[in-house]
């Protein structure tokens, strides 16, 4: 057996309300590609977070062991001078600056005072090469496209020595040709004795690259398949760990719901990329909702879900919207703007609750009502008393966990503030509720809760469609279920008919198909 | 609830800038004998600090969008007093000149907020060049010369001159003269009789919808600002009476405290500054509640231009440089975030008030007038560092 060059050990890490992860363990060997996989949130990126010292030791239990001994990073730059180096989902460039100077950005060659810019871009050329790119380092990034600048970070990451890569979803944002030029590079960088570890959630491509796939799930490491035989390791099977759990009570029975009329109705629905109008993101998408009816849409992450949401949602997303939309069988055309889609009572709960839901430095009252301030206020002037009952109404309603309404919600934790994002809206009085990732980054017993809250919402006769990357919890919680991938609907099943295989299944085909 | 088990810790922590104003005054009342405290010396601290009060209210609401700032609001109100002194001197009707002085304030305000707003021009750049263009017009407005108001009624009004006080009609009326001004002594008893109505009445609606805040806290609240307000008309009335400018100022804080505290475009302004997307998202239109902020502070601007030429009795293509920064800093000393969101005007009052006693203290003393300089800029700083690490121990 190869020499172990790194081991966590028992790694457990809590965020405010959260048990991210839960005594995990994972190992790698000596010149390995690994594979970490698992769904969203599962704790993938803490963990490399962890690993890579973005949380500092001291802010999570257990031990790193790298090349023998235990190691405490307590920044990136401790973990990077041990060749550990990291390149994230999201391209950490900068787009005005040359190649060059974005790969010594912060490891400046020459002297602090004077930087010597023969050698960086010399050096800089040396290690593009070596990722096979003839560009110039003196290049702007701004002027490459994205899978080039894919390979500068990873050229930036072989300029740090790097002796154990991490790749968080290299391939999130390139096409499938750019894709395999970056996965068998790899394989080259393989045969010359990196190792590396790989976040991905296309299944295809980790089957292809890894030696060994660790799956993670709810924050714990389930099983590490090995890979290296002759035949690949079926994507079937990583799935059956991704998502094989017990699926017994983990969801409310809804019960006395009759389904009524359709209400909300959506034909052709195309949206275009607002920076790029020429891609688009939402690709001739037509859905219908009923009264009554929970709608799960189903979908990995970029799929285009969130962007046919807000774009549903008064234009909050995208450019160049085309399609049909009809609310009780008539025709609507919603204006720009989130003002008039509430108008035409219709709510989109979102995904990011502190990107864009919620006020944070103000308190659970006030975020209760701030996209309904006329009911509670006459010619402008807000009745403070009867802002308290509201908020009041809905805490109790929701079991929202505070000692108060005056409460701060950037103090609340995440299934907290996820009941206060939903009584925001919810008071808000929709027909139709748009919500995105309902559960996301809170722990179980929340979540139940908001499932609880779901299910009275379509017993009050709402259509509600939950938006969710979460297998288990779209069949759990829906009717019917729409998959969406790559900005289409590949399919539409009744959640009796659904299984987690179908449905992947429907996903990894579409993504062949093209 | 839990405020009534508020710690040590966090009672300071809530009344920094209180506790920070009371050791100030007390500190300055032993440096100087006392005289910081005398009727003439709160009477000129109120006067002074007049146009900080008007200008920092406005200024509060730029911030609250997002610790945007509006660096123009010296020129502006140079240059609305520069127009309205040259109108007075060329006999318009004071009231044209006055209304004349207000409408460009609002007008210039509601300009440099639409690029703010519209455009997206950062606030910071579109007031610079604000702060520019409107010293240059009032230079030519004035044509490089001081002009003069002499109208008795503009002065008397605004706080310039020596009768600027609310007159004793009382005494009048009585036909004596003489110390206490039972006027000013009757409306401050009845202000704060009002104002005790006012609170007693909340805090029995709270009780009937049993909504759980502290009611002994609430209590000393009341009383201390009663008491506080009362010891003012005690010191004013013994001097000459409520100077007229604490009329304008009474008036701004009220309204900006109703703005902020009770009205949906006040919640707007908060919401903004602390999640814009958030906000819009929620359907409010987010620029327009740009808009309002710098409109807003455009027609403080043309008000603090009044009080301006009436307290200087004039105005010279000079006046009212740095009057920006005696605003942004008094809502920065009094807890307003530098990110937007947070901040209240009762802690930007606290932050004026501060700023002044500070400044009259270091006059009386005879604090050397560059070095008074170095003073206020000490105290932002600590300020602002002691608001940062407060909030760093919360997380």
């Amino acid at each position: 057996m190869a020499k172990i060059l790194l081991e966590m050990k028992n790694i457990t890490k809590t965020f405010p309300g959260v048990k991210a992860l839960d005594n995990v363990n994972f190992q790698v060997e000596e010149g390995e590609i690994h594979a970490l996989v698992g769904e969203n949130g599962a704790g993938k990126s803490t963990l490399m977070n962890v690993l890579s010292g973005i949380y500092p030791y001291g802010t999570y239990e257990g031990d790193i062991v790298y090349d023998g001994k235990v190691c405490q990073f307590h920044k990136i730059k401790d973990s990077e001078k041990l060749g550990i180096v990291i390149i994230h989902q999201e391209l950490a460039l900068v787009p005005e600056m040359t190649i060059g100077e974005n790969m010594y950005l912060g490891n400046e060659r020459g002297h602090k005072f004077a930087i010597d810019w023969n050698t960086t871009y010399s050096e800089a050329d040396k290690y593009l090469r070596m990722v096979g790119l003839s560009e110039s380092s003196k290049t702007q990034v701004k002027d490459i496209g994205t899978g080039k600048q894919q390979l500068v970070e990873i050229a930036k990451a072989l300029a740090k020595q790097a002796r154990l890569l991490i790749l968080d979803e290299p391939t999130s944002s390139l096409n499938e040709e750019d894709s395999r030029a970056l996965l068998d590079l790899m394989l080259g960088f393989k045969k010359q004795g990196m190792t590396m570890i790989i976040i991905s959630h296309k299944l295809n491509e980790v089957a292809y690259v890894a030696d060994k796939i660790t799956v993670v799930r709810d924050g714990s490491t389930i099983e590490t398949i090995d890979n290296r035989g002759p035949e690949p390791v079926s994507e079937e099977r990583i799935i059956k760990g991704m998502v094989g759990r017990e699926m017994t009570n983990r969801f409310p029975k809804r019960e006395g719901v009759t389904v009524g009329d359709i209400q909300l109705e959506v034909e052709n629905w195309t949206v275009h990329h607002p920076l790029y109008p020429e891609r688009k993101v939402v690709d001739n998408v037509s859905m219908y909702v009923r009264k009554g009816e929970v709608v799960g849409i189903y979908g990995l992450m970029g799929a285009g879900r969130t962007e046919l949401a807000m774009s549903i949602f008064g234009q909050t997303y995208g450019t160049n919207i085309s399609g049909e939309m009809k609310i009780d069988g008539k025709p609507v055309k919603i204006k720009k703007g989130a003002a008039d889609a509430i108008k035409h009572k219709i709510a989109y709960v979102t995904e990011d609750r502190k990107g864009n839901g919620l006020v944070l430095s103000q308190s659970i009252k006030v975020n209760t009502s701030l996209a309904h301030l006329d009911a509670i206020s006459s010619h402008m002037v807000i009745d403070g008393d009867k802002e308290y009952a509201v908020a009041e109404e809905y805490r109790e309603k929701l079991k929202t966990k505070t000692p108060s309404v005056e409460q701060l919600v950037g103090n609340l934790s995440g299934g907290n503030q996820q009941k206060v994002l939903l009584a925001k809206w919810m008071f808000a009085e929709p027909d139709i509720m748009l919500l995105d990732e309902p559960t996301r980054g809170i722990d179980v017993g929340a979540k139940y809760e908001i499932y609880c809250i779901i299910n009275d919402l379509a017993a009050a006769g709402k259509c509600v469609v939950m938006i969710s990357s979460e297998l288990p919890e779209v069949l759990g919680m829906s009717d019917r279920i729409y998959i969406m991938n790559e900005g289409k609907f590949v399919g539409e099943m009744k959640a009796s008919e659904a299984t987690q295989e179908n449905i992947m299944a429907l996903i990894l085909q579409s993504g062949r198909g093209d | 609830m839990n405020e009534n088990k508020m710690s040590v810790g966090a009672f300071f922590q809530k009344y920094t800038m209180i506790i920070a104003l009371v050791v100030v005054v007390i500190f300055f009342a032993i440096l100087t004998g006392g005289k910081n405290l005398l009727p003439g010396n709160i009477n000129n601290l109120i006067s002074q600090n007049g146009y900080v009060f008007v200008l920092a209210a406005g200024m509060l609401l730029c911030i609250l969008t997002g610790g945007n700032i509006d660096l123009s609001v010296g020129s502006v109100v140079c240059f609305t007093a520069a127009v309205g002194c040259v109108l007075m001197d060329n006999n318009v009707n004071m009231w044209i000149a006055v209304l004349a002085m207000l409408a460009i304030g609002l007008l210039i305000g509601t300009f440099q907020g639409f690029w703010i707003a519209k455009l997206h021009v950062p606030a910071f750049i579109a007031t610079l060049s604000g702060m520019y263009a409107f010293r240059g017009f009032s230079n030519v407005v004035l044509g490089g010369y001081q002009v003069s108001v002499t109208n008795e009624t503009f002065l008397n009004l605004f706080g310039g001159g020596a009768k600027c006080y609310v007159p004793d009609f009382i005494r009048q009326a009585m036909g004596t003269t003489g110390k206490p001004n039972l006027t000013c002594l009757a409306i401050g008893i009845v202000a704060v009789l009002i104002f005790i109505g006012l609170k007693v009445r909340k805090i029995l609606i709270q009780k009937k919808l049993n909504i759980h805040q502290s009611i002994p806290a609430q209590l000393a609240t009341t009383a201390i600002i009663s008491a506080v307000a009362i010891w003012l008309t005690l010191k004013l009335a013994s001097h000459k009476g409520f100077p007229t400018v604490l009329i304008w100022i009474g008036l701004v804080l009220g309204i900006y405290q109703y703005i902020t505290t009770k009205t949906a475009i006040g919640r707007h302004l908060y919401a903004v500054g602390g999640n814009e997307k958030a906000t819009a998202l929620s359907g409010v239109k987010t620029r327009n509640v740009y808009w309002f902020a710098y409109a807003s502070i455009g027609l403080m601007a043309g008000l603090a231009g009044i009080l301006t030429a009436a307290r200087a009795k004039g105005i010279d293509p000079t006046y009212a440089e740095g009057y920006e920064m005696d605003a942004i800093a008094s809502c920065f000393i009094g807890g307003a975030s530098a990110y937007g969101g947070v901040g209240k005007v009762s802690g930007m009052i606290v932050g004026a008030v501060l700023m002044g006693v500070i400044n009259q203290g270091m006059n009386i003393v005879g604090v050397d007038s560059n070095f008074q300089k170095v003073v206020k800029g000490l105290v932002l700083l600590l300020a602002v560092v002691f608001d940062v690490l407060s909030k760093r121990q919360k997380r």
